[in-house]
């Protein structure tokens, strides 16, 4: 394993730098969306002569895609822990399947996004739907990026660059997926299940 | 790992440690499909003024499993730990205050 | 070398590294911490003269009473880009840039953690300071005000395009920012010299430490707030639209939840500096390193509480109010524990009036005048009344201007040695002090008493007879004495090159310094360290050259020459340069563009920045025709930047 050291030189706390950096950077995610999810519920009884939270979300249907979401972070763990035991055929299938349900996710978002812009909630309707949509959307494009690394990791793989030595590249991709999950854990909750407004 | 050999200064652990079985992983994500299957109930089934607070406890619960054991905190360097919960609570404070600011609490 | 080795190196076969070749190729794809360093501070410096002359024409136009030299549409442009030029383009970068340079020198590392990310982070801070500019001639710059508060900033009340480049511009320079802060972060903790434990780093590495995580926390908020009045601007968003039940107050708490840890990233870096100075100019060791460290911790942290005191009279309650004012009193402890520690450590010492220490020192009484104003804000009262008036305007200038520039000169002064091989002209420094201290006190003096008769912020004029000629004269008068005292620096720093132009250059320790930085040549040798210094104490360097005697006296045990290295070590692996960073760089501000005049120009713009990513991940971490081994960030790294779009 002293070989999957991205570093050649020993650090001061004995983690390697691109780990440490992936963390700190997730430190910082926090904020982004406390700030986004603070202007959401502040937001959330603004929705003017629109549409209103209550009115419109569809719970069943963001059920099952929270669901596909969570899985995918079993996915990603697999997909790890198969690369750390040199499995690199299972570990690309787990890694396709994150990305699939990944791309599952926002399929859901985008059909909920165009039910409901046809049940008149656009972006510009009221307060409530530009917090709304600006929120849910930074969180798809977040999740959009993790399905282009986890592409990126298996096109690598296939081309045979993706070894047990650079398991580290999959852990650092999962963390940010994985943190991605749980800012969805708190929207999901947060938004979707707490009891909503309605006009 | 030599590099925690070789490191001069011991400030946390090495990450070198046995990762948890697969099985133990489909376990908690399980789990965590239980939970969300809970959490979705109280949708259909009306709780009265327990439904926040349980939501509240199964959020952090799920958010709790899938920190400490998909991203590996509870194996991994404290110092990640730090950085996380750092960025976790300066977010949480920041914001309710800035929504008590607002008086969001008593607009419901 | 056979070609399958070659391949083996290069995956995609066509991305070689640059190998720089001297002149200007070498600093566009540099990826040294210290030509990086280099490249903030000159750009910064840049950016400072044209801040310092959109400044003058502010004084100019306030000099008399009904002035004529600018109208009140260009004077809401002109006073808004000082601000933002002021404390975005020059004094943030300028702190990035003796960050980028002794950083890594002074925790006895050859480079930052990640050498392409840093490189990244200065041209992507060039790019947003040009784009920001562009403004100029392309429709109007920004006019609402640096904080650009809503919805004055909205587009029915500044229609023009400046705000879009205000909220793009700043989106852009806070990349730079938050990539930078997390290398440095990185850096600090992960990169120190053997035996240098968190507790023996200078003071300057714990403040730009601390430095690092406040940004780390706080650009993600201001980065929202641009992202919310970039979509109210240019999708019609409903996040400031009071029609529509929307609270403008969103954007002032967002804007000062950023806003105040951004002070402390203003200050804490020249407190730093000025930690550094007057140890060596004392001869003495800093008075309680453990309190100095702790109290810049303490303000870092306490800084996230104190955000809404920005906001006293915009309605917010009494019992917010209260709170914020108490906590607002509270931080002035921490902050006054410093000042204490910098007095504490001048008595008794044998005090040398170079001028960095003059600079110093002119921090340290010239902050205390701030920081007491500063209280007389935190009394919610008191502030009510001065709100909006000149008396703000007097106080912020206080800790930016005496507190963030003066440190800044101090350092200049204090490392130019270490940067550029020789010295500044001491005499021409002190005048340089002297003037830029009378003028300062002219210009930002009279406007406590302005603003306290009641002249309002912001104001492109105002009519004779309220009382407000003969100050603002006097403050017009003394803008040009500080921008005099730039010159005498850009004078001095002219004439100290031609100077040392074919002079040998000046020893490895002027100044009898203390920290490791020292131990190198000057100027700092490509490879920084000939060898990795293994650290036993706090102001190591200074241990090895002073001992003590039987009797417990200090005596000198080793001259500078035979404790510092000589730069003769060969063979050092160093990071390749890189083509990449530029390149996404200049992607940004054509997606900038893009936004604002048309949908087309994202795409060229689009293209460089996605394509120099994955080029950057392909690319060799080893240059195969360049020498092997060093140390580099990994080929992975890409994957860590890509969320930070």
């Amino acid at each position: 394993m002293s070989e999957a050291a991205t570093t050649e030189h020993p650090t001061n706390t004995g983690i390697s730098h691109n780990k440490l950096a992936m963390w700190v950077f997730l430190g910082s995610e926090c904020l982004l969306f406390g700030a986004l999810i603070s202007t959401y519920l502040l937001y959330r009884n603004e929705f003017h002569t629109g549409p209103a939270p209550g009115d419109i979300f569809d719970i069943p249907f963001t059920s099952v895609s929270s669901f596909v979401l969570l899985m995918s972070s079993l996915t990603m763990v697999l997909a790890l822990s198969a690369l750390k035991r040199g499995d690199i055929r299972n570990n690309r299938l787990w890694l396709l399947t994150t990305a699939l349900l990944g791309a599952l996710f926002i399929g859901g978002q985008v059909y909920e996004f165009t039910s409901f812009v046809r049940e008149g909630l656009g972006f510009t309707t009221s307060p409530f739907s530009s917090a709304f949509f600006t929120l849910t959307g930074f969180h798809g494009i977040h999740v959009s990026l993790g399905i282009v690394m986890l592409m990126s990791l298996l096109i690598s793989s296939l081309r045979g660059n993706l070894k047990e030595k650079n398991s580290e590249t999959v852990e650092i991709v999962g963390l940010y997926w994985h943190f991605v999950d749980v800012v969805w854990i708190f929207i999901f909750t947060v938004i979707y299940l707490v009891p909503n407004p309605t006009s | 790992m030599n590099t925690s050999e070789t490191a001069v200064t011991t400030e946390a652990a090495h990450d070198d440690h046995d990762h948890p079985s697969d099985a133990k992983y489909i376990q908690i994500a399980l789990l965590l499909g239980i939970i969300t299957a809970a959490e979705v109930a109280t949708y259909f089934v009306d709780i009265g003024v327990a439904l926040i607070p349980v939501l509240m406890i199964m959020m952090v619960v799920k958010f709790f499993y899938v920190a400490s054991w998909f991203m590996h905190l509870r194996f991994d360097s404290p110092l990640f730990t730090k950085f996380f919960v750092a960025g976790l609570i300066l977010a949480t404070a920041v914001y309710l205050v800035f929504l008590t600011v607002f008086e969001f609490w008593s607009k419901g | 070398m056979t070609d399958t080795i070659v391949e083996t190196n290069r995956p995609i076969g066509v991305y070689t590294r640059p190998k720089g070749g001297g002149g200007w190729r070498d600093w566009v794809t540099t990826v040294d911490h210290k030509k990086i360093g280099i490249l903030y501070g000159a750009t910064a410096l840049v950016f400072f003269v044209v801040g310092g002359c959109e400044a003058l024409l502010i004084r100019l136009q306030l000099a008399t009473p009904n002035g004529t030299i600018l109208g009140a549409d260009t004077y809401n442009q002109v006073f808004t880009m000082h601000g933002v030029t002021m404390i975005f383009l020059a004094a943030m970068p300028l702190a990035a840039a003796f960050g980028n340079y002794l950083i890594p020198l002074q925790i006895g590392a050859r480079d930052v953690a990640f050498p392409r990310l840093n490189a990244l982070s200065f041209w992507v801070f060039l790019a947003g300071a040009i784009f920001l500019n562009l403004s100029w001639v392309l429709g109007g710059a920004p006019d609402g005000g640096w904080f650009g508060y809503a919805p004055n900033s909205g587009i029915i009340y500044s229609p023009s395009v400046g705000m879009d480049f205000y909220a793009i511009g700043l989106q852009i320079t806070g990349i730079a920012s938050l990539v930078s802060a997390i290398n440095l972060t990185v850096t600090i903790l992960n990169m120190r010299a053997p035996g240098m434990t968190l507790f023996k780093m200078p003071v300057f590495t714990w403040m730009m430490l601390v430095v690092q995580l406040l940004l780390v926390f706080a650009m993600p908020v201001i980065a929202v707030a641009l992202f919310l009045l970039i979509f109210s601007r240019q999708f019609g968003a409903n996040f400031f639209n009071t029609e529509m039940g929307a609270d403008p107050l969103l954007w002032q708490h967002l804007f000062w939840i950023f806003g105040h840890p951004e002070v402390y990233i203003l200050i804490l870096p020249s407190f730093g500096i000025i930690s550094e100075v007057i140890p060596t100019f004392s001869r003495k060791p800093i008075f309680g390193y453990e309190f100095m460290v702790f109290s810049g911790i303490a303000i870092g942290f306490m800084g996230w509480g104190v955000w809404a005191h920005h906001m006293f009279a915009s309605g917010i309650g009494p019992l917010s109010v209260a709170a914020f004012s108490l906590s607002t009193m509270f931080i002035a402890v921490p902050t006054g524990v410093k000042i204490l520690n910098w007095l504490a450590t001048m008595w008794g010492g044998k005090i040398k009036f170079t001028a960095a220490m003059l600079f110093a020192v002119g921090v340290i009484s010239m902050f205390t005048i701030g920081g007491l104003s500063g209280v007389t804000h935190a009394m919610s009262p008191a502030d009510t009344q001065q709100t909006d008036t000149y008396y703000v305007v007097a106080h912020f200038h206080y800790v930016i201007f005496g507190g963030i520039i003066f440190g800044l000169f101090s350092g200049f002064y204090f490392w130019w040695p270490k940067v550029f091989g020789h010295m500044l002209n001491e005499t021409m420094g002190k005048i340089n002090f002297w003037v830029m201290l009378v003028g300062f006190n002219m210009t930002f003096g009279p406007m406590h008493t302005l603003g306290l008769q009641g002249m309002s912020r912001r104001i492109d004029t105002y009519s004779p007879g309220f009382g407000f000629e003969l100050w603002n004269m006097v403050a017009s008068i003394g803008s040009f004495i500080i921008a005099t005292s730039v010159l005498i620096f850009v004078i001095n720093v002219i004439v100290s090159a031609v100077k040392a132009k074919g002079q040998p250059h000046c020893g490895p320790d002027p100044w009898d310094a203390r920290s490791l930085e020292w131990m190198t040549p000057n100027p700092t040798p490509e490879h920084n360290f000939d060898e990795v210094p293994v650290v036993e104490s706090l102001d190591e360097f200074w241990h090895r050259k002073y001992g003590t005697d039987e009797e417990g006296r200090i005596v000198r045990v080793a001259t500078a020459e035979e404790v510092c290295q000589d730069g003769s070590a060969t063979g050092v692996h160093l990071p390749s340069p890189s083509y990449w960073p530029l390149v996404f760089s200049a992607g940004l501000p054509l997606v900038g563009l893009g936004l604002i005049f048309s949908l087309w120009l994202t795409i060229p713009g689009g293209i460089m920045m996605v394509g120099s990513l994955f080029a950057w991940v392909f690319e060799p971490v080893d240059d195969p025709d360049g020498p092997h081994g060093h140390h580099d960030d990994s080929e992975e790294t890409a994957t860590e930047e890509a969320p930070v779009v």
